[in-house]
C-alpha cells in the first residue's frame, strides 16, 4: 500500500531539507497542510519490563505507547528479569518481539552476567545474537579492571557500551538531588559528583582502549562539561538527556509527588540550563525518554520507599517541542537532529532520514495543537508521568512504521 | 481570622498570621490545665486517632492528654499491634481510619513527607507529629510558644539551634517558624551537620558555640542521635561535648537570662550538662507543660476549619 503525504513541512536534516512537499500517486493521501513530517523518533533508552515485570508493562503495551508518542524504534534496555545477559534471553525477547512489536524494537545486551558488576557477559555471542549495545543499565560496573575489558571485548565485537553513570557509594540512599529542596523537604540527597565522577571515569576508560562510550541520561552540568571537554579532544564518546532534564527542576518536588523521583534526580536551574545549552551546541546528541514505568503500588506509597523512574514514550515529543523549539533553544532541524537521525547514527543503523528508498518510518506532528495530559488517556500500561494534569503543545497526529500507519491520533 | 486549614503537615506552609492564631489558641487552653477539673467539651464526640510508625512517648503521650482534655476520644495505634507490619500501605490504612469515622489522625513517621501524602489521600484532618527529617511543627509551636512566654515577644529574638541540624525535623520546623515570626535564627553545628543550602531559610550558620552564645536570647538544643546510619559523617560523642556541648561555664559567658530549650529526651553530658539541664535558665520541663496548650490548640482549629468548610 501507498501513503502520500501532502502539503507538509517535511523536516529532513540528513538531506538538508525543509520544505512543504512534493505530489505523487498513492492510495492512502494524508493531507499534513500546516504540520511537521518528519523521520519517526529513535528513543534510545526505554524500559520494556517485559519478559518479568508484565504488571508493568509489556513489549505491546511499550510500543503501542511508543507509536502514540510518534517513536518508531526503541533501544530495549536489559534490566529485564530475566537479563539480557546471554544468548537464550535475548532470543527469548525476540520471540515477544516478533509477536507483539508494534514499531522496531532494538535490544542492548548487559555488560555483566545479571548486570551485578562481577563477571562480563560473553559480549561477543550478545552481538552475534543481534544485540545493538551493551550496557548495566541502573548500574554502573564499580571495577576499573573490569570495566576496561569490558570496552575491549566490546570494541572486539563491535558493540556500542552505554554506561548508567552513578557511584553508589556516593549517590548512597539519596532519593532526590541534594540542595536546598532536598533540606527543605527533608529527603536525602544525591549529589552531582555521584553522576560526573563517573561519567569521568568511563570516558577515560574507553578511550584508553579506543572503544566508543556512549552516556545515559546525561543530568547535571557537569557531564555536559566533561562530554564537551573529551569530544574535543577527539573521544569517541557520545551521550543521550531525558526531557526531564531540560522540562524539570527538583523544585518541582513541591509535594513529595513520587512521579518526579528518577534516578538520576531532577537537578537544578543551572543544571537544566547546561542541558539545554548542550543540545544547542550539540555537545549532547540524543533525547531518550527513559522510559520507565511502574505499577501505582510502586509509586502511591512513602516517597523514600518509592521506585525511581517515570514513563516518558508518550510526552517526550511535546515536552521537546515546548522547551526546545518554543523556547527557541533548537530550530525544527536541530530537534529532528537529537531526536532521529543522531540516535540513528549512534546505534549505527540505516534510519532516521526521509531518504527516497528508506524504509518509511515517519510521523505527522500538529505542533500546535494544546491538550492537557490525562492519566486515563496514557497508553502504557504504568500511569507515572510526573507531567500528568498539565497542558502540553504538540501532538502527534500519524505515526507511519515501515510504510504502515500504526498510529492516527 | 479564620483557620482553614483541615491539616497542620509543617510551619513552612503557615503564615505569620495562622502561626499567631495557633499561638493566641494555645494561650486560651493554657488554662484548662490548671483547673481542678481539667477538661473542656470542645472536641466532645470527636474521634482522634495516634498512628505512630516510630517507637515516642513523650509527642504520643502529649498528644493524647490534649485529646483528652478537649474531650475527644482518642485510640493508639503502634506499628507494633496493627496490620501495617502486614503491608498495608499508608494510604490504606488511612483509609481505613477514615472509614471508622475518626476525625483526625495524629501521625508520626520515619519518612520525610508521610504526613503530606496521607493529608492529600483523606478528607479527614492530619497532623503531623513528626515525619522523617522533615518537620515536627507541634514541637516548633511548644518552643515558640514557651519563648514567648518568657521573653515576651518573638521579633528581634536571635535564637540559635544547636546540634544534629541535617538529620533534624524540631531543627526544620523551628526555622520556619521563628524566621515567619521575625526572629533571627543562627545555626550552631560541626559542618557535616548543617544541610546544603539552609541559609536560604534566612538562618545564619557558625561553628563556634561561644561567639553563638554571647549574642543568643535563647538557644534549643537538639537531640544528638550517634545511633544514626549515615557513615562516618557523623562526629565523635566526647569531641562533639567539647566543642559544642552547653555547660554551665560556657552559660557564664552568654546573656544572664539566656533561655534554654531541648526537645527531649535529654543525652545529659552529651548535648548539654546536668548543671543546665536542671539549672535557672532551663525551661525544659515548662516546654512539656506548654506542649499541651499547643496540641490543643492544633487540634481545636484543624477540626475547625473542617467544619466551616462543610
Amino acid at each position: 500500500m501507498s501513503i502520500l503525504i501532502k502539503n507538509g513541512r517535511v523536516v529532513d536534516p540528513a538531506n538538508k531539507i525543509d520544505a512543504v512537499n512534493i505530489q505523487a500517486q498513492a492510495a492512502t493521501i494524508i493531507d499534513a497542510a500546516g504540520k511537521i513530517v518528519a523521520s519517526g523518533i529513535i528513543d534510545i533508552h526505554v524500559h520494556l519490563r517485559e519478559p518479568g515485570r508484565e504488571d508493568k508493562e509489556t513489549v505491546a503495551s511499550a510500543t503501542a505507547a511508543a507509536a502514540k508518542g510518534g517513536v518508531t524504534t526503541v533501544l530495549a534496555m536489559p534490566n529485564t528479569h530475566p537479563a539480557m545477559d546471554c544468548e537464550d534471553n535475548i532470543k527469548l525477547l525476540q520471540g515477544i518481539i516478533k509477536k507483539s512489536a508494534l514499531v522496531n524494537v532494538l535490544i542492548c545486551g548487559t555488560l555483566t552476567k545479571e548486570r551485578l558488576g562481577q563477571e562480563l557477559s560473553d559480549i561477543a555471542a550478545l552481538k552475534k545474537v543481534g544485540a545493538l549495545a551493551i550496557s548495566d543499565d541502573g548500574c554502573s560496573v564499580d571495577s576499573d579492571t573490569l570495566m576496561l575489558e569490558a570496552f575491549k571485548k566490546a570494541k572486539q565485537a563491535g558493540l556500542l557500551t552505554v554506561c548508567h553513570c552513578e557511584d553508589k557509594k556516593l549517590s548512597g540512599k539519596g532519593v532526590m538531588n541534594l540542595g536546598f529542596n532536598s533540606t527543605r523537604l527533608g529527603l536525602r540527597g544525591i549529589s552531582n559528583e555521584s553522576e560526573y565522577k563517573r561519567v569521568s571515569r568511563d570516558i577515560e576508560l574507553a578511550a584508553k582502549c579506543g572503544a566508543p562510550v556512549h552516556i545515559a541520561h546525561v543530568s547535571c552540568r557537569e557531564s555536559v562539561d566533561i562530554i564537551a571537554a573529551a569530544k574535543k579532544r577527539g573521544v569517541k564518546v557520545t551521550c543521550e538527556t531525558a526531557p526531564h532534564y531540560f522540562a524539570l527542576t527538583d523544585e518541582d518536588i513541591v509535594d513529595y509527588d513520587t512521579n518526579m523521583k528518577i534516578n538520576p534526580p531532577l537537578r537544578a536551574k543551572q543544571d537544566v540550563a547546561a542541558i539545554k545549552a548542550g543540545l544547542k551546541n550539540m555537545v549532547i546528541d540524543a533525547i531518550a525518554s527513559d522510559h520507565a514505568p511502574h505499577t501505582e503500588n510502586e509509586k502511591d506509597i512513602e516517597f523514600d520507599r518509592a521506585e525511581f523512574g517515570k514513563i516518558g514514550l508518550e510526552s517526550g515529543l511535546a515536552i521537546s517541542i515546548m522547551e526546545l523549539i518554543e523556547k527557541k533553544i533548537l530550530s525544527w532541524q536541530e530537534l529532528v537532529n537529537v531526536l532521529a537521525v543522531n540516535p540513528a547514527k549512534i546505534l549505527g543503523i540505516d534510519k532516521g532520514t526521509l531518504s527516497v528508498g528508506a524504509q518509511a518510518d515517519l510521523i505527522v506532528i500538529d505542533a500546535g495543537k494544546e491538550f492537557i495530559l490525562e492519566k486515563k488517556s496514557i497508553v502504557s500500561k504504568s500511569k507515572n508521568s510526573p507531567f500528568i494534569g498539565r497542558r502540553l503543545k504538540g501532538l502527534v497526529e500519524y505515526t507511519i512504521y515501515n510504510g504502515k500507519v500504526i498510529y492516527q491520533g | 481570622m479564620l483557620w482553614t486549614r483541615k491539616d497542620l503537615l509543617g510551619l513552612e506552609y503557615l503564615t505569620p498570621d495562622e502561626l499567631q492564631l495557633i499561638l493566641d489558641t494555645a494561650e486560651s487552653f493554657k488554662e484548662v490545665s490548671t483547673r481542678e477539673i481539667k477538661k473542656v467539651p470542645a472536641l466532645r464526640g470527636k474521634t482522634a486517632v495516634n498512628l505512630f510508625y516510630e517507637p515516642s512517648t513523650r509527642t504520643r503521650v502529649s498528644f493524647e492528654v490534649a485529646a483528652k482534655r478537649l474531650s475527644a476520644d482518642v485510640i493508639n495505634i503502634a506499628t507494633e499491634t496493627s496490620s501495617v507490619r502486614k503491608g498495608e500501605t499508608l494510604i490504606d490504612t488511612g483509609k481505613n481510619i477514615q472509614a471508622l469515622k475518626a476525625d483526625i489522625i495524629i501521625m508520626r513517621h520515619n519518612c520525610s513527607g508521610a504526613a503530606n501524602i496521607l493529608a492529600r489521600s483523606l478528607d479527614i484532618s492530619v497532623v503531623n507529629a513528626g515525619d522523617g527529617w522533615h518537620e515536627h511543627p507541634t514541637q516548633a509551636l511548644l518552643d515558640i510558644f514557651t519563648l514567648k512566654e518568657k521573653l515576651g515577644k518573638i521579633s528581634g529574638l536571635n535564637v540559635a539551634i544547636v546540634g544534629d541540624i541535617a538529620h533534624s525535623r524540631v531543627a526544620r520546623s523551628n526555622i520556619w517558624g521563628l524566621t515567619k515570626l521575625g526572629a533571627q535564627v543562627t545555626l550552631c553545628a560541626p559542618e557535616m551537620l548543617i544541610p546544603p543550602g539552609i541559609e536560604i531559610t534566612g538562618a545564619k550558620i557558625s561553628n563556634n558555640i561561644d561567639e553563638v552564645l554571647k549574642n543568643a536570647d535563647a538557644v534549643n538544643v537538639l537531640r544528638m542521635q550517634f545511633e544514626r546510619d549515615e557513615g562516618a559523617a557523623f562526629p565523635e560523642q566526647l569531641d562533639y561535648f567539647k566543642k559544642f556541648g552547653i555547660t554551665e561555664e560556657r552559660l557564664a559567658k552568654a546573656k544572664k537570662d539566656i533561655v534554654v530549650m531541648h526537645p527531649g529526651p535529654i543525652n545529659r553530658g552529651i548535648e548539654m550538662s546536668s548543671g543546665v539541664a536542671d539549672g535557672k535558665n532551663s525551661v525544659i520541663l515548662e516546654q512539656v507543660t506548654n506542649g499541651i496548650a499547643v496540641r490543643m490548640a492544633v487540634l481545636f482549629l484543624v477540626s475547625q476549619a473542617k467544619e466551616a468548610k462543610g
